[in-house]
């Protein structure tokens, strides 16, 4: 399959993430796109790396061997679970102190 | 092996303390006291061993990398985390839980480190995230109160979203590279319009980080809500790391893109300087005061690393050095007076000179070298930054960013008049010095005046830098 699709659907992905973020009130809905986000780059990331892969097998010891976007990919992996757990915490205090998860009551901050 | 370890001496340091805290933390209870006193020692005897047994090489196929000025860098930061730490001790003296406070800021020192030296975009990427994570529950703080979880909140979804942001470019630039290490991206990057695309991306990850000004909304919010050492933190130590990263990512494996990037550097110093100055004319709260006058100082960093010259990285290095003294001096003083009176608004500090005089002067200098007031040391870094900018003959930018001093005065010296000039029913009472914050706030002070007197230090950063 060309890597097109792989791209389109990553970028696809990616863009409801973002946008998840931009619009959603709910702190929770909210680091459930930020997830969505880092899974689009995973998923972009290992086509990447069967592309380079491709060309690593063509061309002999002349291309990278595409291995270290699949390693990228774990890391992003434990990255993201424990910035979900960091932030699921201060959810639980925000929760504590405001008895609410939306953050349109985050607004205290202002002048 | 022996020769591995030297090279990573800073990390192991830092990594030894940690785990001596946490056994400290285990063992029989100590007073906060002891502990402070304990924390300050160790915190005292990495900066003096960072100074001894410098080498330099590469570890484990580029991940690693480490060079006299990487050194001197972190040397800079675990200097600037002592002073916090020595300055924060009114504050922590009666806090509850100072070992975990403790252990996660200097988790996110290691970070800081780990990113300064990562040689490659995973390794750059995880030094990173482990820079920010620990510091939004470091954020979080003040355990009880609202706006320090809303800080933190607010803390945690901006670095997610921007480290996001970070990632989707490094994955296009893996694509289009095919490599990860930073020593074999500059041959592979051709200025394709994905590779343009991805840069554009990596830059939003990093302006998010230094607060530059499309992406700086968190800035204040956070500044504001976290506790004042935190905040002393982030927009000192964190934003000063980032920037001696994104210098050297920008000189030395952007240098393909060199031309694109210009003008993105173009367009985003303009807009820091004149919007980071406009709101911090109208604010009342001490802390957002600092946060907005923070973002049009990295407006003015911005413009110094638009040169694109070793001139550039050299004057960039020096003026956070600057930045860090008088920032913190700044800070110092208001983190005293927060811990003992709880006031934290430029109104209160009205006839501040009257009940106390010391601090008062301490802060006045701070406010005078972070306007660029000639004899100390912040007169020199923005001099020295407008000079690099100016290589590139762009005349508009550098008159604007003069101009934009000129408005800055305004603000600084607003809080000048209001410590000396302004009458006050309830002035802030006579604040106690202990014996730490004092010396920490001496040594800010040491630090404005000879950074800018003593041309040694800015001869030796320029040694260091390697030429454009």
């Amino acid at each position: 399959m060309p890597i097109h699709y792989y791209i389109i659907l990553a970028a696809t992905l990616f863009c409801i993430g973002v946008i998840g973020v931009l619009t959603r009130r709910n702190a929770i809905i909210v680091f459930m796109c930020v997830e969505l986000m880092l899974n689009a780059v995973n998923l972009m990331l290992v086509a990447f790396s069967k592309l380079h892969y491709g060309t690593y097998l063509k061309n002999g010891a002349m291309g990278a061997s595409g291995i270290d976007g699949q390693m990228f990919v774990f890391f992003i992996m434990v990255v993201a679970a424990a910035e979900v757990s960091v932030g699921l915490a201060i959810i639980v205090m925000m929760y504590r102190n405001v008895h609410s998860v939306d953050i349109n009551f985050l607004n205290r901050l202002k002048n | 092996m022996l020769n591995a370890l030297l090279l990573m001496k800073q990390e192991l340091a830092v990594v030894a303390i940690i785990f001596i805290l946490l056994i400290l933390k285990l063992g029989k209870d100590r007073s906060n006291v002891t502990f402070l006193n304990i924390v300050n020692t160790l915190l005292l005897l990495n900066v003096v061993a960072g100074f001894f047994w410098n080498s330099e090489g590469v570890l484990f196929n580029e991940m690693f990398r480490t060079n006299p000025l990487m050194i001197l860098e972190k040397n800079i930061l675990s200097l600037g985390t002592l002073i916090i730490s020595m300055q924060s001790y009114s504050w922590l003296k009666t806090h509850k839980h100072v070992p975990e406070f403790y252990i996660l800021l200097l988790s996110t020192l290691l970070g800081m480190f780990f990113m300064i030296s990562g040689g490659n975009l995973l390794m750059f990427y995880l030094g990173l995230e482990l820079s920010t994570i620990p510091l939004a529950a470091v954020a979080n703080f003040d355990l009880t109160k609202r706006q320090s979880s809303e800080a933190a909140m607010k803390l945690i979804i901006s670095s997610a979203f921007s480290s996001g942001l970070l990632l989707f470019g490094m994955s296009m630039l893996y694509g289009t590279t095919g490599t990860l290490i930073f020593s074999q991206l500059p041959a592979a990057l051709n200025g394709s319009d994905l590779q343009i695309f991805a840069f554009v991306l990596l830059m939003a990850g990093f302006a998010f980080k230094i607060s530059v000004v499309p992406f700086h909304l968190w800035t204040a919010d956070v500044y504001e809500g976290a506790p004042v050492a935190v905040t002393s933190y982030l927009s000192v130590i964190s934003k000063g790391a980032v920037l001696f990263v994104f210098v050297s990512v920008l000189y030395t494996v952007f240098k393909p893109l060199a031309g694109a990037w210009y003008n993105m550097l173009f367009l985003l110093s303009l807009l820091t300087i004149i919007i980071g100055n406009l709101f911090a004319l109208r604010q009342d709260n001490f802390k957002r005061f600092l946060a907005f006058s923070s973002i049009a100082q990295v407006g003015f960093i911005l413009i110094g690393i638009s040169g694109s010259s070793q001139l550039g990285s050299t004057s960039v290095i020096y003026f956070v050095l600057i930045y860090i003294f008088s920032n913190l001096a700044a800070f110092g003083v208001v983190i005293l007076v927060s811990a003992i009176t709880g006031k934290e608004s430029i109104s209160d500090y009205k006839g501040f000179y009257k009940t106390n005089p010391v601090l008062a002067w301490i802060l006045t200098i701070a406010l005078f070298s972070l306007a660029g007031v000639p004899p100390t040391a912040g007169f020199f870094g923005k001099f020295f930054l407008l000079m690099a900018g100016a290589a590139k003959a762009n005349w508009m930018l550098i008159t604007i960013a003069a101009l934009n001093m000129v408005i800055s005065f305004y603000y600084y010296l607003r809080v000048v008049k209001a410590i000396f000039m302004d009458k006050n029913e309830q002035p802030i009472e006579r604040v106690a010095m202990p014996l730490m914050p004092r010396l920490a706030l001496y040594v800010c002070i040491i630090g404005i005046i000879a950074t800018g007197l003593v041309s040694y230090v800015y001869d030796y950063i320029h040694s260091l830098t390697a030429p454009f």
